[in-house]
């Protein structure tokens, strides 16, 4: 029995019944860490010390009889999620040495459940990128493939719990930056309803479409993890005042009666990989054979949601990196004469390309003569995206789609044309711009070996109903039950 | 192209931004690839239809005015470049 290769409910049944202690746990994790990490480079900082410690007290709950939900499983967090005294870097230069002085709301709940934490994951630079090729100081590597991506922008938690790197992890989806990277390393990843994860300590990226979500082995282990993190926090105002269910209960495994609804526009999008088309559609198959019910539905503006969202978010995005001007934290260079150049030289410096691409982008969307052809025009788009949902799920209960038409690409293959790495954006951009939660769950794996991901939709606050129909499916295909066969050296 | 030189120049001093002279090209192209892909949302009927600025409909959301405990002065400056006297330092701005 290898302990790193747990999951988290496997864990917590074992560490509940004394079978393993949380330092032993925590040392097999992070001896994995040593011998696999160098390959796969998940992690910006690891905080072995801090676990160490930490895992000693943990236990010592664990023995009084005061252990939380989650008492010493060891997660990866992603790197733009404020960590009070552990540096939170957002993979940019800009924030190279800041190191918070307060924990995100995210983080006060997962010390108050017992985890630990073992370090910082990688991500593109400000969460904006779909393969993590963005961050400004190391390349993640696919653990089922090292010369191809992680997805992104959160390559790293993905990357990292495919490895065993950590037993699960918290990402963020602005735009399917937890969902693409699960699907491309064959791990299970989930983006909540927008306001069911409070966002305070979340470093912003667009604010009316990031969203805090779990990444790991199982669904079983994405709904323990939700519902640890999800809640009503009055430090974020867009958060949601609604009981936190317990999604893990939800999981019955019955799907009988459940309606799917299938959106013609996503199965039959131009571009779309025929072995990611041929996985999705045997899983149709599955939940058909148990029963489910399946509802031909349209979201006719499918075609649209690249457009719209990116002119939205880089919007936001230049609003809220405005805060980045080389005086209250971060960067600042040291060459300048006067604020106005102090100020242009540190963001010139700090940021990298594509943070500085969406902010010009942003900028332009934004600026006097163009915001109602720009801005405004992709938020009443918005509505409509919204409106096709709406209309959808009058007639089903969960949406089947894929997550992303191809598997995992090759790195450097799309880092030259910005908008053909947009362009795969496709499948994931609508439930952000519409609120509703998604989730990834592996489907099957291309002939190269590579993971491929289903993802499902569901309706506002409807989490339960989509992790339950992927904890059904993932019984049924096993899927999860592969690992990459990467090993130490 | 979709966008000029000088419009690029323009939003990058708005954005606070240098862009080198060898970056100009680069970044007209590929933003100017992006303005055009996005001109396919003109092609929509949006007449009749309110923009959403947030997916989920809420109102504002307001605390009480009253006195908390916060950040210390000294947390709050320990993260900036420059900071003393229990300020933030920046270059002079009056000369």
């Amino acid at each position: 029995m290898k302990l790193h290769e747990l999951t988290i409910h496997e864990a917590a049944a074992m560490l509940a019944k004394k079978e393993i202690s949380v330092p032993e746990l925590c040392r097999a994790v992070f001896e994995r860490i040593e011998a696999v990490e160098p390959q796969v480079d998940a992690y910006i900082t690891v905080t072995k010390e801090q676990a160490e410690a930490r895992a000693e007290a943990v236990q010592q709950e664990i023995n009084r009889g005061e252990a939380g939900p989650l008492a010493g499983i060891p997660l990866a967090v992603k790197d733009l999620i404020c960590t009070r005294g552990v540096r939170t870097t957002c993979a940019s230069r800009m924030l190279k040495d800041f190191t918070p002085p307060y924990n995100a709301c995210v983080m006060e709940k997962l010390e108050a459940s017992g985890a630990v934490m073992t370090g910082k994951a990688n991500m593109d630079e400000f969460a904006m990128g779909s393969s993590t090729e963005n961050s400004a100081f190391k390349t993640t590597k696919n653990p089922w493939d090292p010369s191809r991506v992680p997805g992104g922008s959160s390559g790293g938690s993905a990357a990292a719990v495919a490895a065993d790197l950590c037993l699960g992890a918290l990402g963020s989806d602005t735009g399917g930056s937890i969902r693409q990277p699960a699907s491309h390393c064959g791990v299970v990843g989930i983006k909540p309803t927008y306001g069911r994860v409070s966002r305070y300590g979340l470093v912003a990226f667009a604010s009316s479409l990031d969203q805090i979500g779990p990444i790991a082995k199982d669904v079983t282990d994405a709904a323990l993890l939700l519902r640890e993190i999800a809640g009503y926090d009055p430090r974020d105002s867009t958060s949601v005042d609604m009981a936190v269910p317990d999604y893990a209960a939800a999981l019955t495994g019955d799907v009988a009666g459940l309606k799917i609804g299938i959106p013609a526009e996503y199965h039959q999008a131009a571009g779309m990989d025929r072995e990611v088309s041929a996985a999705v559609n045997r899983a149709v198959t599955v939940f058909r054979d148990a029963g489910a019910e399946l509802v031909d539905i349209s979201l006719p503006h499918t075609d649209y949601s690249v457009a719209a969202y990116y002119l939205i978010a880089p919007a936001e995005a230049s609003s809220n990196l405005a805060r980045y001007d080389g005086v209250k934290y971060g960067f600042r260079d040291p060459e300048s004469s006067g604020l106005l150049d102090m100020y242009k030289n540190t963001r010139s410096s700090g940021f990298g390309p594509e943070v500085k691409r969406r902010i010009l982008l942003g900028t332009y969307a934004l600026s006097a003569g163009y915001y109602d052809a720009y801005y405004k025009k992709a938020s009443q788009v918005r509505t409509l995206i919204k409106q096709d949902f709406a209309g959808a799920f009058a007639s089903c209960d969960v949406i089947l789609a894929p997550v992303a038409p191809t598997p995992a690409f090759q790195l450097g293959e799309n880092t030259d044309d910005p908008l053909q790495m947009y362009l795969s954006d496709v499948f994931t951009l609508s439930a952000n711009l519409a609120g509703i939660p998604g989730l990834s769950v592996p489907c099957g794996f291309s002939r190269q070996g590579l993971p491929i991901g289903l993802q499902l939709m569901g309706n506002y606050f409807a989490e339960a109903s989509i992790l339950k129909a992927a904890r059904f499916y993932e019984q049924q295909a096993g899927v999860f039950r592969k690992r990459p066969n990467i090993s130490g050296t | 192209m979709k966008i000029s030189r000088e419009e690029v120049l323009h939003v990058a001093h708005l954005a606070r931004l240098n862009i080198g002279d060898g970056e100009i090209d680069p970044l007209c192209g590929q933003l100017g690839s992006i303005l055009e892909y996005v001109e396919k949302l003109s092609g929509i009927d949006t007449s009749a239809v309110a923009p959403t600025a947030h997916a989920m409909e809420m109102a504002n959301a307001f605390r009480k005015d009253e006195t908390g405990r916060h950040l210390e002065n000294q947390q709050a400056l320990a993260n900036g470049p420059d900071a003393e006297a229990g300020h933030f330092i920046v270059p002079k701005v009056i000369e």
